[in-house]
């Protein structure tokens, strides 16, 4: 009895001293925003790597989530003989939720995972020891400049997204299944407030600080707990930041979702 | 001590998790020439040297740096240390993704306002003074250890450093590459009147270029002095280590297989 209390309160100590951590990791993230090296040139250089390449993959996504949308969308309206209710149908599952949660699942998987294995390589390499030893924040240098890319980007992604998404369902509610274009995009217009949109936004932001946050601690701390710097380590941060992420982004969802509605 | 000590380490003791790694460490590093601290794999070498360069700050004992506390450093104090050394780490630690100029030129950007074209020039200046002029446009990836090595050192020289720290150096290397990178850290010293600590296992390596040896063992200091003086010791795992004989006893470690393969005949034939 006394081992299994014993067994508990490590694991609660081990969980605590975890997230201490991370609060740390967050204070120092912020606080290299503002702390030299100029970030402009590694900002610029981030928002291509996570936002510029992303677009395919993005684009992609969206406007096959679009066209399914359309697809489900019409055949469930159709049963109520509401099929001019499907642009709203559509706007409004994309803006306010699908949007920005598979915008960020996406980001994740394509960014996130190379920005952990990124940091992790520099760890085990010794190279964010050398970044120390030459006066150098790791933080302002390394992670900042990731934070404020992601923080432009994700929000413009997720716009993007939107937009593809409710074309991908234009092209299968009218082109092919015949709904007029007219009810179509004034369902979007009429139905799409800018509380959604805010909603949309806010959820964006909070999803990009959850990834950068998780991702580059995972990066950061590769190998520190184990005391082994190989590259198995690698891999293991970056599977557990991919799935910590993830699943973070989609409790997140809920929080902000029941705080917004 | 006889000499003014630039750094101090008075009974600097060290855990990994709950594991000592090192035990009542003591010595001072002189405010010229070069010392060496050797000994096994293993034996807490390296620790001592993450010590010294701040990236280790937990354990008792004191590491006096101008008589302060490097353990009690501000955040700016160490900042300021660290402005004053350079470290060439055991792998190089060249960032992957910038030529090796980009990597030299890295400090200098960071720490300084000089105009790109000034740090260019720098850059090369390194460069020249480690032999990598025609590789400042190479990626670290093109190149072989002994340069990885020679930029991971051009790199911490960018600042010209007071004191300069270096992890097994000879490490990896060919006998001629590594012979190359010890003339190089002697010209260091005899040029720019560095201070150098240099961490090996390497003994052709430690003979070479120490003004001054430390002998480690199991996170203990067996022996220190002059090259002469450890030669000369009488301690057993000093000879042993300078013998490279696997007993402390002085057995001929070449006698091993045919002591081994002796017995196997032996009791095969039993």
């Amino acid at each position: 009895m006394i081992r299994w209390v014993q067994l508990l309160g490590a694991l609660f100590l081990e969980q605590l001293a975890f997230l201490g951590r991370m609060g740390l990791f967050f204070i120092y993230m912020i606080r290299g925003i503002l702390r030299p090296p100029g970030k402009f040139r590694s900002v610029v250089k981030q928002i291509h790597f996570i936002g510029t390449k992303s677009f395919f993959v993005i684009g992609f996504t969206a406007a096959f989530t679009g066209m399914v949308l359309g697809l489900q969308g019409y055949y469930t309206l159709a049963k109520f003989g509401s099929e001019g209710l499907l642009g709203s149908g559509v706007a409004l599952s994309l803006i306010r939720e699908l949007g920005p949660v598979l915008s960020a699942l996406m980001v994740t998987g394509r960014a996130g995972s190379a920005m952990v294995a990124e940091i992790g390589i520099m760890r085990i390499d010794e190279q964010i020891d050398a970044l120390e030893c030459m006066a150098i924040d790791p933080y302002a240098y390394l992670i900042s400049p990731k934070f404020l890319a992601s923080l432009v980007c994700l929000p413009l992604l997720t716009a993007y997204f939107d937009v593809v998404g409710i074309f991908g369902g234009y092209v299968i509610g009218v082109d092919l299944l015949g709904v007029s274009p007219g009810a179509y995009l004034s369902g979007v217009e009429k139905s799409v407030v800018w509380k959604d949109v805010y909603m949309g936004i806010v959820k964006s932001i909070c999803f990009a600080v959850l990834m950068v946050w998780i991702c580059t601690y995972k990066g950061f701390y590769t190998g520190v707990d184990e005391g082994n710097f190989g590259p198995e380590q690698v891999s293991r941060a970056t599977t557990d930041a991919v799935v910590l992420s993830s699943v973070s982004i989609l409790a997140m969802d809920y929080v902000v979702t029941s705080i917004l509605l | 001590m006889g000499r003014s000590s630039l750094i101090e380490v008075c009974g600097l003791n060290s855990y990994y998790h709950k594991r000592q790694v090192l035990f009542d460490i003591r010595f001072g590093i002189q405010d010229t020439g070069i010392t060496v601290i050797m000994g096994v794999s293993g034996c807490g070498k390296t620790t001592i040297l993450r010590h010294l360069i701040g990236l280790k700050r937990t354990g008792p004992g004191e590491i006096l740096v101008d008589g302060r506390d490097l353990g009690k450093f501000s955040e700016r104090e160490m900042q300021g240390y660290r402005r004053r050394i350079g470290v060439l780490f055991q792998s190089g630690a060249l960032f992957n993704s910038m030529t090796v100029s980009e990597n030299i030129a890295v400090p200098l950007k960071v720490h300084t306002r000089l105009a790109s074209e000034t740090i260019h020039i720098m850059a090369l200046i390194k460069l020249n003074l480690l032999g990598l002029t025609e590789f400042g446009g190479y990626m670290p990836s093109q190149l072989s250890g002994g340069m990885r090595k020679r930029a991971g050192l051009a790199r911490a020289l960018a600042m010209d450093p007071e004191i300069l720290f270096v992890d097994e150096p000879s490490s990896g290397l060919d006998p001629i590459t590594a012979a190359g990178l010890d003339r190089l850290i002697l010209e260091l010293r005899d040029a720019l009147g560095m201070t150098i600590v240099v961490v090996t296992h390497e003994l052709e390596s430690a003979f070479r270029i120490a003004d001054r040896l430390i002998v480690m063992d199991r996170g203990r200091i067996l022996a220190a002095g002059s090259p002469e003086e450890i030669r000369a010791s009488h301690n057993a795992r000093v000879r042993q280590f300078l013998e490279r004989t696997s007993d402390p006893r002085g057995v001929d470690p070449s006698g091993y297989l045919s002591r081994i393969v002796g017995s196997e005949t032996m009791g095969s034939e039993s």
